[in-house]
């Protein structure tokens, strides 16, 4: 029998704590859809995902209603589009398709215009690479993905130079909404194949047909938890957060069993990353301050963020029959009040960010940037990003958005996207380095066999 | 479905008389009911199973979603398998 006070904690979860279910994400296969001319593969994809996810959105919102639980994004994934179109090119075309797709079926974001080149490309890959830029400025909800290194094959430096020329083009293509192009392109390193989150989504081709992954969040919880000990040292916090992670991802295992059931999909993952919002109550780094920070970005910012990595993926591991996905706490500035606040304080830079990229999920994440910082520099910064993901074996990723025009203030995105201050960052040159090209070898731990 | 429905809001006169009428009015049987004044906030919480009502769930959350407004209390319904899967390993 439920108790009132289990009913209660639960109800104050969802109406003043900020728990949702931050994404629904169906992965669908597009193997089967290569056609032998372009207009051929873009019937096949349409026609597959108007059928495949066409009571995604109906599912996740009775869902909602019969749970009570917030359910924001419904989205979907797919296999990377440039394995769809090795054939024909064109990946434009197959572009506006996937984004006309997500339109027809009321998603919020598609994702899978996507290229895994750790190791090397193939000429198809590259022309398809050259093509993201205007996939970006051309569509509304497509997002894209590289993956240009990886623990196992080391990092593709061709793949990392062509990265920072394309974030420049995208920033140049989409200057009108302030760059915002960037803010839906994502450089890997160690992607996952079966993460629920945007910008970096994409069906894995191990995957099955059709995959529900769902991705919780819910850091207004775990503040509010903290606060209830604020004496406590830091092993009662670790358990503190453990407790909780566990309950919000109960209610994430829940919604991805209905979801594939109702669906007829498998059952993919659950996500356990803590993915805050722009708003007030729902930020990761008002959970650090909790801890003891003055502000996010002091010394002792790495630690924190290291026991709540940790402790989030402890409690969540129980709760779900299958865990994956990215899972960990999420830093993406300006999706998250108090990292912008910090950032616009002068207590949280650029060097620090990076450090904390070391210990959680993902990256340099919805970092803005003068709009005339060097390609090269840019570059250089993913380059290493993937240093970090591939010698501690762990994802990493930059999503870094030049602003056209604009070298200080802010920028704002709108809706989950938030509002992106301009962080300074160091330009001395690494164009010698970025121009040698070839691949960094992968580390010594990378031969286990 | 078993479902629970909490009332939460400002004491007043005749809560559980409207509440519980709405509920004669769906079909929606009480299983058990408990009410307490918690930080002077009225709340009532029942458990109650819906499958004689001949109404779809989105239906019997928003006339008690409107049945709330009518008397200023916060009034929802959500599946109890929330709950459980929350509370209970």
């Amino acid at each position: 029998m439920l108790s009132k006070d289990e009913i209660f904690e639960t109800i104050n979860m969802i109406s003043s704590q900020h728990l949702d279910v931050r994404t629904i994400t169906m992965g669908i296969s597009l193997l089967d859809c290569i056609g032998n001319t372009t207009k051929e593969t873009c019937d096949k994809v349409y026609d597959k995902i108007t059928s495949k996810a066409k009571n995604l959105v109906k599912v996740g919102n009775d869902i909602q209603n019969e749970f009570g639980v917030p359910i924001v994004n419904k989205r979907i994934s797919v296999t990377p589009i440039s394995l769809i179109t090795a054939k024909t090119g064109n990946s434009i075309d197959v572009a506006k398709t996937l984004d006309k797709c997500a339109d027809e079926v009321g998603v919020d974001f598609i994702g899978g215009y996507s290229a895994l080149v750790q190791k090397g490309m193939t000429c198809f890959e590259r022309e398809f690479l050259q093509t993201i830029p205007q996939a970006l400025a051309q569509t509304n909800k497509l997002c894209s993905s590289v993956n240009v290194a990886s623990t196992k094959t080391g990092i593709n430096m061709d793949a990392v130079k062509m990265m920072g020329e394309i974030i420049k083009e995208t920033s140049y293509l989409t200057r009108e909404q302030g760059s915002i192009g960037c803010a839906k392109f994502v450089v890997f390193a160690n992607a996952v194949e079966d993460n629920p989150f945007m910008a970096g989504a994409f069906h894995g081709v191990g995957e099955a047909d059709t995959v529900i992954n769902v991705g919780v969040s819910g850091p207004g919880v775990v503040k509010v938890a903290l606060e209830q000990v604020k004496d406590g040292d830091l092993t009662v916090v670790a358990e503190t957060v453990k407790k909780v992670a566990y309950k919000i991802t109960r209610v994430g295992q829940l919604v991805a069993q209905e979801a594939s059931k109702r669906l007829n999909a498998n059952f993919g993952i659950i996500d356990l990353s803590l993915a805050p919002t722009p708003v007030m109550g729902d930020s990761v780094a008002h959970i650090l301050e909790e801890m003891g920070l003055e502000c996010v970005g002091a010394y002792g910012t790495t630690a924190c963020l290291a026991l709540l990595n940790d402790a989030v993926k402890k409690g969540g591991i129980m709760a779900s029959s299958h865990v994956g996905g990215l899972s960990g706490a999420f830093i993406p500035v300006s999706e998250d009040i108090g990292m912008i606040n910090a950032v616009n304080k002068g207590c949280l830079k650029l060097e620090k960010l990076e450090a904390m990229t070391a210990i959680c999920s993902v990256g340099l994440d919805m970092v803005a940037v003068g709009g005339d910082t060097p390609a090269e520099v840019l570059s250089a910064m993913i380059a290493d990003e993937c240093a970090i993901g591939v010698v501690n074996n762990k994802t990493t990723a930059v999503r870094v958005i030049p602003v056209y025009g604009k070298n200080s203030g802010s920028v704002n995105f709108g809706g989950l996207l938030g509002t992106a201050p301009i962080m300074p960052i160091n330009t001395v040159s690494p164009a010698k380095f970025i121009s040698r090209g070839g691949r960094i070898p992968a580390p010594v731990w990378a031969n286990k066999n | 479905m078993k479902a629970i429905i909490s009332v939460i809001g400002e004491d007043r006169l005749g809560v559980i008389a409207k509440v519980s009428g709405k509920l004669f009015e769906m079909q929606i049987n009480i299983e058990d009911i408990s009410q307490t004044i918690m930080q002077n906030y009225f709340t009532m919480i029942m458990m109650v199973d819906t499958s004689k009502s001949k109404l779809p769930f989105n239906e019997m959350a928003s006339q008690l979603k409107t049945l709330g407004e009518e008397i200023g209390m916060d009034i929802r319904i959500q599946s109890e398998s929330i709950f459980n899967a929350m509370h209970k390993i």
